[in-house]
């Protein structure tokens, strides 16, 4: 079934021909802007995800602001005109809720964990979390206010390092950036950011990184102005397209 | 952030053009004794200022006051505050001895392509600072044109020190300086710099006793401008010189951070910064007025 619901999708995107969209079962008389709030971590992914949503429903034009998932839960409270949010961990998302923005519960569409990235040909040497203790190398986590600075905080304390870095970055993807510069050794970042980051960065596993899994969760707004397409959009993203795509990123499935 | 009396000073905007004793209190009874604000300057002017000042006003309501003095007392706090007093002044600092030779040089002298050196010292103000940040780690970076060099003889590296903090404050806040100096020399009466020199006054000597003293107050304006921006710096700063406690985190970094997961806290820094500011601003312009 996936394989044929790819398969229509694909040759809709390329074929520009609307007919197989009505065949399928999806709504495509929804129509209008589509804005999704989303994490950061989610941008390539999402991005992709995106075109091939809107080929399958060519009166919905998506949106997406990417941003750290506190900025994101912040922006909703105050007010700002979106239809999804996905969060890129629980607390954020309850941020939303509990303030009584969100559209029925949450749910938990993908999980992420942390792996070591190095510069590319890893110059230093790194083989594990172990590392992350070594006062001469030149190393970066996040900082302990953005969740990935808390995984970080719990796979020190599981693997029972007290970690020295020279940097507390304030999200993961500047600590990405330093890695793909070369100016620091190494960081702790998102499995998925260093499949993103392609060559010019390398991925190191430790075992202690399932000890801090990190939730995705995905959810309409109840002041979306186009709750309709939102509600779609979710159940694209979790339908096997979705999911397929967002495996392929590095994401696993919860 | 900065203290907008201080720049509303005749003086400080503006060079001197006739830099004789009792010129100043003219120019304050002068302005004292203004007639009647036209309606077509006055009408923009109020939302002008409503526009830079209502979002202080919410700021300083939503401020958890109670809060206030515990946050003061904690240590990190302190920390960032006097990082950020003191890089941003040695941010002015540097700034002040590389900017007014600029500044000079785009005034005063007539090389060829001035106007694409004023263009590219200049660049800073529209650079997204982050992207600066990205930029120094390109040149002073351990992998970068001149960092690596530095690296590979010294065994130095430069992000993620404090020194990084002061160059990228220098970065993003000179171009500050050098346009209010270089505004400042353009107004000064060059003809004191010629009389300076038919008496036989050398380049330097020129410079040194007549044009500087002539520009004091523009250059005092472009300080001011210059920390102002400097203590604000956020982008440039954590990129190049990331963000740890003690070493370069400074306010702002801390102010983000805190943004994430205590809003209420964020708040709390952010007018610390701001009462900090303001003070220094103040009392520097009382010594300097007191002074003058």
């Amino acid at each position: 079934m996936a394989l044929i619901g790819a398969a229509l999708l694909f040759l809709s995107a390329c074929g520009g021909d609307d007919t197989a969209n009505s065949t399928d079962g999806a709504t495509s008389d929804l129509s209008g802007p589509l804005t999704v709030f989303a994490a950061a971590s989610l941008t390539d992914v999402f991005i992709e995800l995106g075109e091939t949503f809107m080929a399958q429903n060519p009166g919905i034009e998506v949106r997406f602001n990417f941003g750290p998932s506190s900025g994101l839960s912040r922006q909703i409270n105050e007010g700002a005109p979106a239809d999804v949010f996905a969060s890129a961990n629980i607390s954020q998302m309850a941020v939303v809720s509990e303030a009584g923005n969100a559209d029925g519960e949450p749910t938990v569409f993908v999980e992420n964990v942390l792996q070591i990235a190095a510069p590319a040909g890893n110059p230093a040497g790194i083989t594990g979390i172990a590392d992350f203790a070594n006062a001469d190398l030149t190393l970066a986590i996040c900082a302990p206010e953005v969740p990935c600075g808390v995984a970080a905080a719990t796979v020190f304390e599981a693997a029972g390092i007290t970690p020295s870095v020279d940097s507390l970055e304030e999200d993961v993807r500047a600590a990405l950036t330093k890695v793909e510069l070369g100016e620091v050794d190494a960081a702790l970042v998102y499995v998925t950011d260093v499949i993103a980051a392609g060559s010019a960065v390398e991925g190191i596993d430790f075992p202690e990184t399932l000890e801090a899994v990190t939730s995705y969760p995905i959810v309409t707004l109840s002041a979306a102005p186009n709750p309709d397409a939102g509600q779609l959009f979710v159940e694209f993203i979790l339908s096997e397209v979705g999911t397929a795509a967002l495996e392929e990123a590095g994401f696993r499935s919860p | 952030m900065t203290d907008p009396g201080f720049l509303e000073d005749p003086e400080a905007t503006a060079a001197p053009t006739r830099p004789r004793p009792g010129r100043r209190t003219l120019a304050r009874r002068s302005a004292r004794t203004g007639t009647r604000i036209p309606l077509a300057l006055l009408l923009p002017a109020i939302i002008g200022t409503a526009i830079l000042v209502l979002p202080l006003v919410g700021l300083l309501i939503r401020a958890p006051w109670s809060d206030l003095l515990v946050r003061l007392a904690e240590p990190e706090v302190g920390q960032a505050l006097r990082l950020s007093l003191i890089t941003a002044s040695m941010a002015t600092v540097v700034s002040m001895f590389f900017g007014i030779p600029i500044a000079w040089v785009l005034a005063r002298s007539n090389i060829r392509g001035r106007s694409i050196l004023r263009a590219l010292v200049t660049v800073p103000l529209v650079l997204p600072p982050v992207v600066g940040g990205v930029a120094l780690f390109l040149v002073l970076g351990r992998r970068g044109i001149i960092g690596s060099w530095l690296y590979e003889t010294f065994g130095f590296s430069l992000p993620f020190t404090t020194a990084a903090v002061v160059i990228a404050e220098t970065f993003v806040a000179m171009p500050f300086l050098i346009i209010s100096v270089e505004g400042a020399l353009r107004a000064a009466d060059a003809r004191f710099e010629d009389a300076a020199a038919t008496l036989g006054a050398g380049g330097w000597s020129t410079f040194r006793r007549v044009t500087l003293p002539l520009v004091a107050p523009g250059i005092a304006a472009g300080a001011v401008l210059c920390w102002a921006r400097a203590l604000g710096e956020f982008g440039a700063t954590i990129t190049f010189a990331g963000n740890f406690p003690g070493s370069t985190q400074t306010m702002p970094l801390a102010v983000y951070l805190a943004l994430q997961n205590d809003p209420q806290a964020a708040i709390v820094l952010s007018l610390v910064l701001l009462a900090v500011s303001l003070a220094t601003l103040t009392l520097l312009r009382e010594r300097w007025l007191t002074r003058a």
